[in-house]
């Protein structure tokens, strides 16, 4: 018999084993969990979770479906978060401090607290990336946010109400789009794709009777 | 650490001593012979049990799994309702079911034909498989390379079964794929002057596959979404589909949608219909766990064939060759293929490397069942058995510190449960990972169904029977995009006709005429893990 252990879902006791994620251990007690769920994998950000250890202080945030349950532990997930997402034209703005002033001028009452970066189911230094966001480096803050799941468990927790993932997502999208240097080679083949340049090419592989075409695929040369 | 068991630990000591003679050592790819022989083997599509023959609707007489039959020959919810279609809740131009990277892109290209667009997901926009995409996405896009030659990869990856001007589409329209995600602001993996970082995947000839380090499909679904938000599209979350509507000369004209959490019922009409619904790992399929999202139930197939769409190769799925084997808290997880590209090799209970790390997802997998089941050479583990992927050679081969710059959710994922991926191989075993068939369309995106139309994981034919690594980021841009650009365009020209759900009643006779009286309530929409009392 596996061992069990006492968790408190939205201050409910239930006895559950060990070996579970927080996310298991709700469907182990009857939950049909229709919100709070997504991918189970850690990539969704759908289950930010807050809970205590009871006899313990601090306050600790996880994603559910990556992280055990422990004996004691208190839960409430967050699945959602009233995030601000301010709306924009990404072929109008422009990679300058100003775009994040007049988007997201909340990000400078930054009280240096560091609460962010503590909660960050991601282990992210969050309050680093919106100290790059404050000054205008935006390829930093989106290096130092790119593994952001936007659970917004570091925006729960901002006592200046500061959106982070979505600064992040913006300073990404400027990064992407306008600092990170065009890819020419790319440039070139959509150029000759639209000139029919591969056309014919493919249009004779279309054709061919599927026996030509295994003679082909088994004897192609591949790139070492 | 994590707590291992001593058979685990002894062979992982074997994996340790063998690594150095492994390290740089040519492991011979199978012929095509070979390759036949283990899939005809060990390949779960090869399983006839498993299947059975639908009989009713398109597909009658075609033989799909047990689990997608219930629920293609299951009872519509909407049987037992009134539901008053003269009053709609929602009417639109162009309707959109489902808020993965396919449904986003149809419903941004839409947005850009000027059609009033909305889109209605049954969990939140972005909970879907695109935002799990680790590895990455292909697209002819260097000198070596071109896209006749990604044509022919992804031909016999798919055992040469794919619908032609479908695989013209995907391997023509891939290079401005990217330039469009980039447009958004994707931010590809790049060297300094704006050259792509391309690898290859299993069954590539060329290195094609362009990532965002391992979150490559979060980073293009958080973009993605980002958009549509920026555009103002409507979103209807949590609400599910759970019937087509089509009008009275048969053509597709809305959905009734379902609150998830209120179960009030809604009637959405338009005049064009997207089904964007992706996978349906969350089936189980022969009871393999999956890779998938909470919402992959095969929604929109069953809705479609209902409405009397027709299925293609609906009886083959994708095992993804390297779900995590342990531990059991993410038993099933995608371990992405870009761990193999990168170096790491598949390895059996005594340190020998029995196949070689970039064979095509299906042999791969089938070459792993075998060397588990019929030559006893896995490894028992908390919930099956699995082998050991080496990664630690990832970065003997590419210098230290690759596996935190390349795979970073990889080392977190383990990292977790204190396995450091870096130093030591972790336990794979195949996992059901995504739906090579699904829902006929011709190259504009409908189906036979007027007004239809389908994109992403949900069609079937684009990958033939085996879809290659990348392909599939790749096709729900390429065929997300045209569903919403050809979607956009039909509706200006559209006037619908009084609604009926007249096909629902139709089908359920069918049913009845063949014998067949379900109680299951089709479609699934999520799974059931709640543990029941008693």
């Amino acid at each position: 018999m596996e061992k069990m252990v006492n968790v408190y879902l939205f201050g409910k006791r239930y006895q559950v084993p060990e070996s579970l994620t927080i996310m298991k251990a709700m469907e182990y007690a009857g939950y049909q969990l229709v919100r709070g769920c997504g991918c189970r994998n850690g990539f969704c950000g759908a289950c930010a979770t807050i809970y205590r250890i009871h006899g313990q202080q601090e306050l600790k945030t996880c994603l559910a479906c990556q992280t055990k349950v422990e004996e004691g532990m208190y839960v409430a997930t967050l699945p959602f978060f009233p995030l601000v997402k301010k709306v924009y034209d990404i072929e109008k703005i422009k990679p300058t401090q100003q775009i994040m002033m007049q988007l997201y001028p909340e990000i400078y009452s930054c009280i240096g607290c560091n609460a962010c970066t503590k909660s960050c189911t991601q282990e992210l230094n969050v309050m680093q990336y919106i100290a790059y966001a404050q000054r205008g480096e935006y390829e930093k803050c989106a290096e130092e946010s790119f593994d952001c799941v936007m659970c917004g468990v570091c925006s729960s927790r901002c006592p200046a109400g500061i959106s982070h993932p979505q600064v992040a997502v913006l300073a990404r999208r400027l990064t992407g789009k306008y600092i990170a240097a065009v890819s020419q080679h790319l440039e070139k083949r959509v150029e000759e794709i639209n000139d029919g340049v591969y056309k014919a090419l493919i249009e004779d592989l279309m054709q061919k009777p599927v026996e030509e075409l295994k003679e082909l695929y088994n004897h192609r040369e591949i790139e070492k | 650490m994590y707590q291992y068991t001593e058979e685990q630990i002894l062979s992982m000591k074997k994996v340790e001593e063998t690594r150095n003679a492994r390290f740089g050592a040519n492991i011979p790819r199978m012929s095509a012979e070979q390759k036949d022989e283990v899939l005809a083997s060990f390949h779960p599509d090869y399983i006839t049990g498993a299947y059975e023959e639908l009989k009713v609707g398109k597909n009658k007489g075609g033989k799909v799994l047990h689990e997608l039959a219930d629920l293609l020959q299951g009872r519509s919810r909407v049987l037992d309702m009134d539901i008053d279609l003269t009053n709609p809740d929602y009417d639109v131009d162009v309707l959109v079911i489902g808020g993965g990277g396919a449904g986003s892109s149809a419903a941004i290209e839409a947005h850009n034909r000027g059609a009033n667009v909305m889109i209605v997901t049954k969990l939140r926009l972005g909970d879907a498989n695109t935002a799990m995409a680790e590895g990455g996405i292909q697209a002819a896009d260097k000198e070596n390379d071109s896209p006749a030659i990604h044509y022919l990869d992804a031909l016999g990856g798919g055992h040469f079964k794919n619908k032609p001007e479908l695989l013209y589409k995907l391997v023509s329209e891939a290079p401005e794929a990217i330039q469009w995600l980039n447009g958004l602001g994707v931010m590809f993996d790049k060297e300094a002057d704006g050259t792509m970082v391309t690898t290859h995947g299993g069954g590539t000839s060329r290195k094609r596959m362009h990532a965002c380090r391992d979150y490559s499909g979060s980073e293009i679904m958080r973009t993605l979404r980002d958009e549509v938000f920026n555009r103002g599209i409507t979103v209807v979350d949590f609400t599910s589909a759970i019937e087509l509507i089509k009008d009275v000369e048969g053509k597709a004209a809305g959905a009734v949608l379902m609150n998830m959490e209120t179960k009030e019922i809604l009637v959405a009409r338009a005049k064009t219909v997207v089904i964007a619904t992706g996978g349906a790992g969350r089936l189980h399929y022969q009871g393999f766990p999956t890779s998938n999202h909470y919402g992959a139930t095969a929604d929109g197939l069953v809705l479609g064939y209902r409405a009397g769409a027709k299925l293609l190769y609906p009886e083959t799925l994708q095992y993804h060759p390297t779900g995590a084997a342990e531990p059991t808290q993410i038993y099933g997880a995608l371990v992405t293929e870009k761990v193999r590209s990168l170096g790491a090799q598949l390895v059996n209970k005594d340190g020998v490397a029995f196949v070689n790390p970039l064979e095509t997802r299906d042999v791969t997998a089938s070459s792993i069942i075998r060397e588990c089941k019929e030559r006893k050479n896995g490894i028992q583990t908390t919930d099956g058995e699995g082998v050991w992927l080496d990664t630690p050679l990832i970065e003997m081969i590419n210098g230290e510190g690759t596996i935190e710059k390349r795979i970073p959710a990889m080392l977190r994922m383990f990292g977790k449960y204190g396995i450091d991926i870096r130093k030591e191989p972790i336990l794979v075993y195949p996992t059901l990972h995504y739906q090579n068939g699904g829902l006929d369309i011709g190259a504009n995106g409908m189906t036979c169904v007027e007004n239809l139309y389908v994109a992403g994981e949900a069609v079937g034919g684009i990958h033939g029977t085996n879809r290659l690594m990348g392909n599939s980021l790749l096709d729900i841009i390429v065929f997300g995009r045209n569903a919403g650009q050809q979607a956009g365009e039909k509706c200006k020209s559209v006037e619908v006709k009084e609604l009926t759900l007249e096909h629902v009643k139709e089908f359920e006779k069918e049913l009845q005429d063949a014998g067949i009286s379900s109680e299951m309530p089709s479609p699934r929409l999520l799974p059931d893990y709640a543990r029941k009392a008693n």
